[in-house]
């Protein structure tokens, strides 16, 4: 085409066709985007617990838009509205466009009924991150948990999430776990629906 | 003889490991919103965003010069090549060309075909004087400054502003030299 090299414009974004999603980047470009998103938090706050909700609010942000852009692409546009599905919705499909493989597991809490768990043993955003002694518990997984958190209200299922280290015997670095706890009316629906 | 040539930026994305580019589009966007709703004022949020540039940049340099095994520039025509067809490549896989060289070689376009930072992005009304992309002209920036060149990078052109290519304008102003921390006589 002559004059190559021009984007062809759209008037309008929503008319512009999605892509396939195939398209990568370099993970050091994405540690280098995430160590200055938890820098810059880092200046904005005065303790932990405001630091990991900050992150946790921009995963929430992500995972509206991944539920979305992922309920019109991959699944032709058909909502889950089972509890095991829209689990292993996350577990499989978010995990495996976010960060190329579904997670490591998926495991119902054995003391609640109402909680959940998904593991990974390497979880990609902290794979460049190493904690101080003095922030204690902080974990940059929030910001993977505010992504959950952000693909489950979307699609109905209101629930806390949270990230968390669990030390392994035979690992160097404790396996990350999300915890997934849902609201007491989705526990409800779902015994209504048998 | 000069050491092993440098390898092409394609060579090097394709070595590295890679993260579905959705992902960093959609983390840039909560940053750019964090930003927008703490500081408010758009030009803020552009100086902002120019400063975590700068941080990246000047971190980003090293693995790069590591990574792509190149050796010293020559001028800074070499340099604008440099960045445009092994940097973008490498860290954001897209391919960059370099045109509008000024008289007297210290000055010129990097034009950006593909942006990844920008899918799904549209600026509101109220955004108008946001420089989305601003932190690739902080990497930029911090990046030659690390190897002794004080440079200013600007937008010429923005997509999301309605123009047609994304366009950066890179002024080199002055060369540093380099300096010792510590003198040979002490």
């Amino acid at each position: 085409m002559i004059g190559a090299g021009k984007i062809k414009q759209y008037s309008n974004i929503l008319e512009k066709p999605l892509n396939k999603g195939k398209q990568e980047v370099s993970l050091s470009a994405f540690a280098f985007l995430f160590s200055e998103l938890v820098q810059y938090n880092q200046t904005q706050v005065d303790n932990i617990a405001e630091l990991e909700r900050r992150l946790e609010d921009a995963g929430y942000a992500v995972g509206a838009r991944v539920l979305e852009l992922l309920c019109h692409r991959d699944k032709g546009n058909r909502r889950e509205t089972r509890l095991l599905g829209i689990l292993s919705f996350v577990h499989s499909t978010v995990w495996k466009v976010l960060f190329g493989k579904v997670a490591d597991s998926l495991e119902k809490g054995t003391e609640h009924e109402d909680e959940y768990m998904i593991s990974e043993k390497d979880l990609l955003v902290n794979k460049f991150i190493s904690v101080p002694k003095d922030m204690g518990t902080f974990n940059c997984g929030a910001f993977v948990a505010g992504i959950v958190r952000g693909v489950l209200d979307g699609a109905g299922f209101p629930a806390v999430v949270t990230a968390h280290f669990v030390p392994m015997e035979g690992l160097q670095r404790p396996r990350t776990t999300i915890l997934i706890k849902f609201a007491e009316e989705v526990l409800q629906r779902e015994a209504r629906l048998g | 003889m000069t050491a092993a040539a440098p390898r092409s930026g394609e060579a090097i994305f394709s070595s590295f490991e890679r993260v579905n580019a959705e992902l960093f589009t959609l983390t840039y966007g909560a940053i750019v919103r964090q930003l927008l709703t703490d500081l408010e004022e758009v030009e803020e949020v552009n100086k902002q965003l120019d400063q975590m540039g700068y941080n990246i940049g000047i971190r980003l340099i090293d693995e790069f010069l590591a990574k792509s095994k190149a050796s010293r520039c020559v001028d800074f025509k070499e340099t604008s090549e440099m960045i445009a067809k092994i940097g973008f490549k490498m860290f954001l896989g897209v391919s960059a060309s370099v045109v509008n060289w000024d008289a007297d070689g210290s000055c010129c376009s990097i034009i950006l075909e593909d942006n990844p930072l920008v899918d799904f992005v549209e600026l509101p009304d109220t955004c108008q004087g946001l420089y989305y992309c601003n932190v690739l002209s902080g990497v930029i920036r911090g990046a030659l400054e690390m190897v002794a060149m004080k440079t200013e990078v600007t937008w010429i052109r923005d997509v999301l502003r309605g123009d047609d290519a994304y366009e950066l304008q890179v002024k080199l102003l002055k060369q540093i030299p380099e300096e010792y921390p510590y003198k040979n006589d002490e």
